[in-house]
């Protein structure tokens, strides 16, 4: 068990044939994800041969549009390596399709495109993860997204987190132990999946026995996140919050860290998590430490 | 004003010629830079592209311009230093001036003021305007709800942030469906949740339906209006306006390179955006290169923890070069932070994730060379931690390099906690 994905998970690409979908799909294919097609409008038809470092070469057929590529392959989930520009029109594409997760890797969408997605998608029957995340990570089983998969393999500790490379750091530090799913949920004003969302999911999987969350500063997701481990989560959660030292009215890199007067700090996030019985670490390691403790007392 | 914004983010580069297909140079996973705050004259303007009622003015930079703006407007006028921040008001950045004579002396008053760190350096005088009620209105990104808000309160012409903390019933904040957006008859709702006199709900819910033609027509993730005026003859008018344009769409917004803002307040800032670099200044003495919002954010708290030690140093920038981290963004970080007279040491942090530190070594080794090439020497310590795809390898490359002699000052530390405090305890003795 996962949460989101797993080894029966299909995966489409959608920009496949561009040069950031074309160099993921490789890595994805070579984590030993299930790849049913890509697609690319124009370009329906064609087929794309990946080469791999040993065993047999896959060719991955590319449609038109998701629905074909539904249609044909059964795919349940679709990576959107899309351009900003075009990303809303391929996010409604596959919520259109019925896809169930959508998961979108494009930085730099704007946010009323993003909000128009997101609505629609509600509307929908999707789920969507991301914008401008790293995308979501069943180790061992399937890899829709950039997360790089030999950082760590399949265990019982989930991770949820707002930051790429902060995500590829805990994995790291908690690699003796793996990952039952450890999903990017993105640094964007709006994103489709919350750490809520994540933390429900990972509450009911019953593979996984404790849960890391990584916030940063900006909004209140965490703040909420709290409240609702204090209502509905029972297994062990150790968080850990970037953004301490960020001054005031300066975004920091993510569009949506940023503090404004006195909400969304770290120093709040931290206080609201600690409220609710998480343990907070004040660097990544010591966050891994906690995490490490839990493991070793179940 | 209040600060009630979230904004987007933009890669200004952002270069895709046919859909779907990247050129492979394109680096469009790398993290955006830039948030577009409009002064408020120029939120004004946009305002009255789309038709919302408001007086543009005119804008100048002198008391002698601003002594015949005044003639030209003719009567009493107002001068109003052009800052984006709140307070204005307080700190004497707007005032009354009965005749030009005046207009200019109040705006030799004004102008060079220090407005919360923000020098004054334009004016808008605008005629004045004879106000009946004042009311409080803007349209936002609400992040929690993952939709749009609208805030308003019809007790306005104060700071909103005070109202909603003294007497929260008196704001309303309505929630809007990105995907039904803002009609008249949702425009009524919200003139009425607000307690908008009955007497001007019909002019307000016209000018809230043309605000949000501006929030969505111009990808603004704030539009804010305090206040949104009744005049003495029954008009409602935006006296004010704050605009925070969305960066991320400037693709299909090439009108708003105009509002792009060359001067950062802060020379490194600007040097910094010169170069494209995703770049903060801070205060302290260490100075932090690193890849990815988060990571670099984290590096930064975790080099405050480590520097308590050591006579409370602190991080001197927020540096994120982004996935790529090549040889030309290594240099031109590295260019920004050695040029921080505060910065003692410097300290790069990489998870190789996609990029194998291996290229990261190299575009470090690659960066010191480019510098040295152009006679500027790194003569700072740095202090490296590679950690993640291919570290044994980008770990071997600095070794070989510090040893040939092409890297004079650097160390490596295994862990990100170890580094920091190396860089640090560096710092210190820097300092002294």
């Amino acid at each position: 068990m996962s949460i989101f994905l797993n080894k029966d998970s299909k995966v489409s690409v959608q920009g496949m044939t561009g040069a950031e979908g074309t160099r993921h799909t490789k890595r994805m294919l070579a984590s030993g994800t299930n790849i049913v097609g890509g697609v690319t409008p124009g370009k329906g038809g064609q087929t794309v041969t990946f080469s791999a470092f040993d065993g047999p070469d896959t060719t991955v057929p590319v449609y038109g549009a998701v629905a074909e590529a539904v249609e044909a392959t059964g795919a349940n989930v679709t990576v959107v390596f899309v351009p900003p520009k075009f990303a809303k029109g391929a996010v409604f594409e596959a919520v259109d399709a019925g896809v169930p997760l959508v998961v979108v890797i494009t930085e730099g969408i704007p946010v009323h495109d993003t909000a128009a997605f997101f609505a629609h998608a509600q509307a929908g029957t999707s789920r969507v993860i991301g914008p401008n995340c790293p995308g979501i990570i069943t180790p061992g089983e399937s890899n829709a997204g950039i997360i790089p998969a030999d950082i760590a393999g399949p265990g019982r500790i989930g991770l949820v987190s707002k930051s790429g490379t902060l995500t590829y750091q805990m994995m790291y530090e908690l690699r003796d132990f793996g990952f039952s799913t450890a999903i990017g949920i993105g640094g964007d004003p709006i994103i489709g999946t919350t750490h809520i969302d994540a933390l429900e999911a990972f509450q009911a999987d019953p593979d996984t026995d404790a849960i890391v969350m990584i916030g940063e500063i900006g909004g209140d997701a965490e703040e909420r996140a709290a409240a609702f481990i204090k209502e509905n989560v029972t297994k062990p959660v150790v968080g850990y919050v970037a953004g301490f030292t960020a001054p005031e009215g300066k975004t920091m890199g993510h569009a949506g860290a940023i503090v404004s007067g006195s909400s969304g700090t770290a120093a709040a996030k931290q206080e609201a998590l600690e409220a609710v019985g998480v343990k907070v670490g004040k660097t990544p390691s010591e966050t891994a430490r906690l995490m490490r403790e839990i493991m070793q007392s179940l | 004003m209040a600060s009630l914004a979230t904004t987007g983010r933009v890669d200004p580069r952002c270069p895709f010629q046919s859909p779907y297909d990247a050129t492979p140079e394109t680096d469009w996973l790398r993290e955006g830079i830039g948030l577009v705050d409009l002064m408020e004259y120029q939120a004004k303007s946009v305002f009255a592209k789309h038709g919302v009622r408001t007086t543009v003015g005119e804008v100048v930079t002198t008391p002698e311009e601003a002594r015949a703006a005044a003639e030209r407007i003719g009567g009493k006028v107002v001068v109003k230093a052009q800052v984006k921040t709140g307070g204005r008001g307080k700190a004497g950045g707007v005032k009354l001036a009965d005749n030009p004579d005046d207009a200019e002396a109040k705006a030799r008053e004004i102008l060079g003021l220090d407005i919360k760190g923000h020098i004054v350096k334009t004016l808008n005088i605008v005629p004045a305007a004879s106000i009946a009620d004042e009311y409080y209105f803007s349209f936002l990104v609400d992040r929690a709800n993952r939709s749009y808000l609208s805030i308003a309160s019809a007790a306005g012409g104060v700071e909103i942030e005070e109202v909603a903390h003294t007497n929260p019933e008196a704001v309303a904040k309505v929630s809007i469906d990105p995907a039904t957006g803002v009609d008249e008859a949702k425009a009524r709702e919200i003139a009425e949740a607000a307690k908008f006199p009955p007497d001007v709900v019909d002019a307000a819910v016209e000018q809230i339906v043309k605000l949000y033609e501006v929030f969505i027509a111009e990808d603004a993730s704030l539009v804010e209006v305090n206040p949104l005026v009744k005049l003495s003859d029954g008009a409602v008018e935006a006296l004010d306006g704050k605009v925070t344009l969305d960066g991320n769409a400037d693709f299909r917004h090439p009108d708003h390179a105009e509002f792009a803002d060359p001067s950062a307040d802060d020379p490194l800032e600007a040097k910094a955006k010169e170069k494209d670099l995703n770049y903060v200044k801070l205060d302290g003495s260490v100075g932090i290169i690193g890849n990815g919002a988060g990571l670099v954010m984290s590096t930064l708290d975790v080099v405050a923890y480590a520097g308590e030690e050591f006579g409370g140093q602190r991080p001197a920038n927020f540096l994120d070069i982004g996935g790529g981290a090549n040889a030309d963004v290594m240099a031109a970080g590295l260019e920004v932070i050695i040029s921080d007279a505060q910065v003692e040491s410097v300290f790069v942090n990489v998870f190789g994730g996609i990029t194998a530190c291996d290229a990261v070594a190299n575009g470090i080794v690659q960066a010191f060379e480019l510098l040295a090439s152009r006679d500027e020497h790194v003569d700072k310590p740095l202090v490296v931690r590679l950690d993640g795809n291919n570290a044994e390898e980008g770990r071997r490359i600095l070794s070989e390099a510090a040893a040939a002699g092409t890297l004079p000052g650097l160390e490596q530390v295994d862990t990100m906690d170890g580094a920091a405090k190396r860089a640090a305890e560096l710092a210190a003795a820097g300092a002294k």
